[in-house]
């Protein structure tokens, strides 16, 4: 048993031979098991390309990824993968499309939860999928995933178009499944907000780069929100500032003390992203769970001159 | 049992609002010694806040004596926080300062900032460690 649910390592895709044509590039990072990770980009930032690796259903052009210590084809019978568009069959009915659940795995089916699930959304189970709206197809689709008992859950934006109600209800379920079960789940998204409070580890893509990799905490803690009077923020490194007549506003990573007079916050989920997001030039961080944020901040030093270079480059198209 | 109530825009994380939840529900005897905790998978099914979450706060109302795991039953409530009950002398001081203040002419903001100052002053260690 590894403790490592995903792994890539120099993971790059590129779909045809144009120049720009890398959806994902130079992405290593790291989820330990039992996580809840929140994959978050702007559009065309690499999300469901990463997804897809993992699943098993695209082939790096290089690099490579590992998934549950093997490769993704031979974890496949562990993990579910729910891809954005929800694919089912139209022509069956929901029963149909539960008990296909079953008989394609037959070792793992859990017929109790996937019936919960269905039941939970009102559905009747003589309905044909081509009759269902598309809320109510993810919740067939997550029905399935959830039936086949996975080890590792892949999620590409599950939550989309579902209501508020449902979506609240069928995160505490997925939530509640790996509370019992330890299951890491991995959902992108870029509805930032709703995964505030559900997640503990964050991948955020820009470009096809991994700009933060690591445990949300950490992630948090090593970034402070600072307001003052114009002035210099160096030695720290500086995410993003605005600056309103003479006051300054900046997320910044301390290095060391903050000098007094600066009015200092931490940040949300919501803050940390949409200041990397709006600041596409600031310097890559990946941390990890072994040791603390400053030591690994510290090793990771190196990298990050590095990756802001190539976020510049490749980060025009977002 | 305690149902928590999760705000996420409250600024206050979401494992310490466990934490108070659980220790206002002692005080007020909502939560006797001996009482089960929900288990993870319920608060988090309820909240769909992250199960990591739950633990952790578990783990601190445990690390503070309060709450014990017990292997494969559950967590259950140690002790009791009815120390100071709704007729103790120290609610009665509070009751005719509070009377006094109102007479003064405060209103209910004044006087909330106004303890809330005096609380932080005496109570340095207990907020602001959150790094």
């Amino acid at each position: 048993m590894t403790d490592t649910a995903i792994e890539a390592a120099a993971l790059g895709k590129r779909f045809g031979w144009r120049q720009k044509g890398w959806a994902l590039r130079d992405c290593t990072l790291r989820l330990p098991v039992g996580r809840v990770c929140a994959v978050v980009g702007p559009n065309g930032a690499g999300k469901s390309t990463l997804l897809a690796h993992a699943a098993g259903l695209l082939a790096p052009t290089e690099g490579g990824i590992s998934v549950l210590g093997t490769t993704p084809s031979a974890a496949r019978e562990r993990m579910a993968y729910v891809a954005q568009d929800k694919p089912l069959y139209p022509q069956l009915t929901v029963a149909e499309t539960l008990r296909m659940g079953a008989e394609l795995n037959p070792r793992r089916w859990d017929a109790a939860v996937a019936e919960r699930i269905v039941e939970e959304g009102g559905l009747d189970f003589g309905s044909k999928i081509r009759s269902l709206s598309g809320g109510q197809r993810t919740r067939v689709a997550l029905a399935l995933a959830l039936g086949k008992r996975p080890e590792l859950l892949l999620l590409d934006e599950p939550m989309a178009d579902l209501d508020p109600l449902a979506r609240h209800q069928l995160m505490g379920t997925l939530l509640a499944d790996s509370a019992e079960h330890g299951t890491t789940v991995v959902m992108s998204s870029h509805v930032v907000a709703e995964l505030e409070g559900s997640c503990d580890h964050l991948f955020l893509l820009g470009g096809g780069r991994v700009r933060l990799a690591g445990p949300l905490d950490a992630l948090i803690a090593a970034h402070t929100l600072v307001t003052g009077p114009t002035g210099d923020l160096a030695p720290h490194t500086v995410v993003e500032s605005r600056t309103t007549g003479r006051q300054i506003t900046a997320l910044i990573r301390p290095e060391g003390r903050i000098a007094a007079g600066w009015q200092t916050a931490e940040p949300s989920l919501e803050e940390l992203v949409l200041a990397h997001l709006r600041a596409p030039g600031a310097p890559a961080l990946t941390l990890t769970d072994e040791g603390d944020a400053d030591n690994s901040r510290g090793g990771n030093g190196g990298d990050d001159d590095g990756e802001t270079n190539g976020t510049r480059t490749h980060g025009a198209s977002v | 049992m305690v149902e928590y109530r999760i705000d996420r825009r409250s600024g206050v994380a979401t494992y310490v609002q466990i934490v108070q939840q659980t220790k206002q529900a002692l005080r007020l005897g909502l939560l006797e010694p001996g009482d089960k905790l929900p288990t993870a998978r319920e608060v988090v099914e309820a909240t769909a806040i992250n199960p990591n979450t739950v633990l952790k706060a578990y783990r601190e109302l445990e690390r503070e004596g309060l709450v014990e795991a017990r292997r494969g039953l559950g967590t259950f409530v140690r002790k009791s926080l009815g120390a100071h009950p709704v007729d103790s002398p120290l609610r009665g001081e509070l009751d005719r300062w509070t009377v006094r203040a109102k007479e003064t002419g405060l209103e209910r903001g004044d006087v909330e900032a106004l303890f809330t100052s005096v609380l932080d002053e005496h109570f340095k260690e207990d907020q602001g460690d959150e790094a």
